[in-house]
């Protein structure tokens, strides 16, 4: 129990950040009309790609013969980057094909 | 100090583009910049990641650059190959990637920590497994919802006897699991980690089988917000405020969709999760007797809707299939032409995915200000001369209204018997998803028009033309 007391205190500032993100998110998300199901999925999809953040500064803390994080690494960095490029992508595309139809 | 700055400055500013981002995708005017700036904000991030100083270790950045290169290379060719049509399997793949990177995260901290190359407290290892549990459900959920989506895998290979019982049984040992390694710590081995990443994998799989069809736009969405969630949890590991907001928008996200696709089907998300749809379904079918169904045939289909003053299209997963939106669209603007007014009907959860017959139709160039939503539909169609039914099943089922033992009981669903004549496009008689009997094919103001969607839609453009 003590251990994540001392957790919790050390980690306050997160713990806050956590929390008003989450009301954050709620709030600006809230209303999405339907048309865009879809888009908002697959953009917030590109954006939880931000893992690879975690996997660049795992391979960047590595000592260059340790080639099991290094190859964990890769791998992770390899998944994320297909996560993100993909998703962002994908969303323009669609985006497009919404933007198009608003000409006619 | 300087660089650090910038690089903190740099994460803050990539954190408000991020949520900036999101607030305008939930907008249509100004969605696509919302993209784009949620995009830039992660290179700013990254690049901030590149320069950020660190206490040890020797950069590798070759490995980071090939890793990053290989990764955008793959991503950037799957999302200009891929067909409209096939949007919900690849959002599903690149989902189920986002939460195997966490995994690959959570397993890289944790094998230092069982190597006694890194100490960390209770708090630390316990985010760690969490990250690992939820982004490994996320990744072998997605990727079975991925194989469900592309019509690889059956339903009903996948799922076992009493498998609710079996889910639970798998949940409660993933989280004694969860607890006993945490307790444990450095007394058990990293063998006893994989042991766990396997169960929490084998869970993902598990908990998404029994779920399918109909019910595939919640998870879906649900598993959005696992990735989301599982790189927030990254986040509190690398102690890092972008991961952290990142992931938590997305799972707020995931969240919101969750509850509007549970809502759209009046279900809750428990009642999804232990996947009644598809196995109870066989008691309650309607005794369809001797009834009989009227067929119609491309002529008289034509002759119906360009007579009709007014035209109701009501697109499903099978118009995706059949790859049919094109065709609806130019039938669409002959009847225009020919003075018909014509609207479509969207169910929020048509399809396999929140919006995705939107999708669809946009890229067809159908205008936006012709689909309505359930509610304006239902009380457009006692007004409507024609309602073409194309691929969908369930979601015009009276069954939901009247019938209080059928699964679907309860689901609003668009009232398409209240127009004058209706026309379902269907292959066969065989039941929707659901495997339940539609009472509205027996209707005597409806016909049934056989064959394959597009097909079927050729010819009756065929026979308008002709008119």
């Amino acid at each position: 129990m003590d251990t994540f007391l001392q957790f919790f205190n050390s980690q306050l500032i997160m713990i806050y950040l956590l929390i008003f993100t989450i009301i954050l998110g709620f709030e600006v998300i809230s209303k999405v009309p339907s048309v865009l199901h879809t888009p908002l999925m697959s953009g917030a999809n590109a954006v939880s790609g931000v893992v690879i953040i975690g996997a660049i500064l795992l391979i960047r803390q590595a000592p260059a013969d340790d080639f099991v994080t290094l190859i964990l690494g890769t791998v992770a960095v390899i998944l994320g980057m297909v996560n993100v490029v993909g998703g962002f992508a994908v969303t323009d595309r669609m985006l497009e094909m919404f933007k198009k139809k608003k000409k006619n | 100090m300087l660089i650090d700055s910038f690089v903190n400055l740099s994460y803050l500013l990539g954190a408000v583009a991020f949520v900036w981002g999101l607030r305008l995708l939930s907008s249509p005017d100004s969605a696509r910049r919302g993209n784009t700036l949620a995009a830039i904000g992660m290179g700013i991030a990254i690049v901030a990641t590149f320069v950020k100083p660190i206490a040890e270790g020797d950069n590798n950045f070759i490995w980071i650059i090939a890793g990053m290169l290989l990764g955008a290379i793959i991503g950037w060719l799957a999302a200009k190959r891929i067909q409209m049509t096939a949007m919900p399997e690849m959002v599903s793949v690149f989902n189920g990637l986002g939460g195997a990177c966490a995994v690959f995260l959570a397993v890289a901290e944790l094998y230092k920590y069982y190597n006694g190359g890194e100490a960390m407290d209770a708090g630390s290892r316990g985010i760690a497994l969490f990250t690992l549990l939820i982004g490994g459900v996320a990744f072998t959920g997605s990727m079975l919802a991925f194989g469900k989506l592309a019509g690889k895998i059956k339903d009903k290979h996948v799922i076992l006897p009493r498998h609710s019982i079996i889910n639970l049984i798998l949940l409660a040992a993933v989280l004694i699991g969860a607890v006993y390694l945490i307790v444990q710590g450095n007394n058990l081995g990293f063998g006893a980690l994989i042991i766990f990443l396997i169960l929490a994998l084998v869970y993902g799989f598990s908990f998404v089988a029994p779920i399918g069809g109909a019910d595939m736009p919640v998870v879906i969405s649900l598993l959005n917000s696992f990735t989301g969630l599982s790189a927030a949890a990254a986040g509190l590991i690398y102690n890092n405020q972008i991961m952290l907001i990142g992931g938590i928008l997305v799972g707020a996200a995931g969240t919101i969709l969750t509850v509007l696709m549970c809502k759209a089907m009046n279900r809750s998300l428990g009642n999804v999760i232990i996947g009644g749809f598809g196995s109870a379904a066989g008691g309650s079918s309607v005794d369809t007797g001797d009834q009989v169904v009227r067929q119609a045939t491309a002529n008289d289909t034509a002759i119906v809707l360009n007579y009709a003053s007014s035209v109701m299209f009501v697109p499903g997963y099978g118009l995706a299939v059949a790859q049919a939106q094109k065709v609806v669209k130019e039938l669409d603007d002959m009847l225009e032409a020919n003075g018909v007014d014509v609207k479509y009907a969207i169910h929020p959860v048509a399809g396999r995915m929140p919006g995705h017959m939107n999708v669809l139709l946009a890229e067809a160039d159908v205008p936006y200000p012709k689909l309505l939503d359930l509610d304006d539909a239902n009380s457009a169609l006692p007004d409507t001369d024609a309602v073409v039914i194309v691929g969908a099943n369930d979601v015009v089922n009276p069954a939901a209204l009247d019938e209080p033992g059928s699964p679907i009981y309860g689901m609003p669903v668009l009232e398409v018997w209240k127009a004058k004549n209706t026309i379902v496009l269907k292959r066969s008689m065989s039941p929707g998803y659901a495997g339940i009997q539609n009472p509205l094919f027996f209707k005597e103001n409806n016909r049934m028009f056989f064959g394959d969607a597009k097909d079927s839609l050729q010819k009756i453009v065929q026979e308008v033309k002709n008119m």
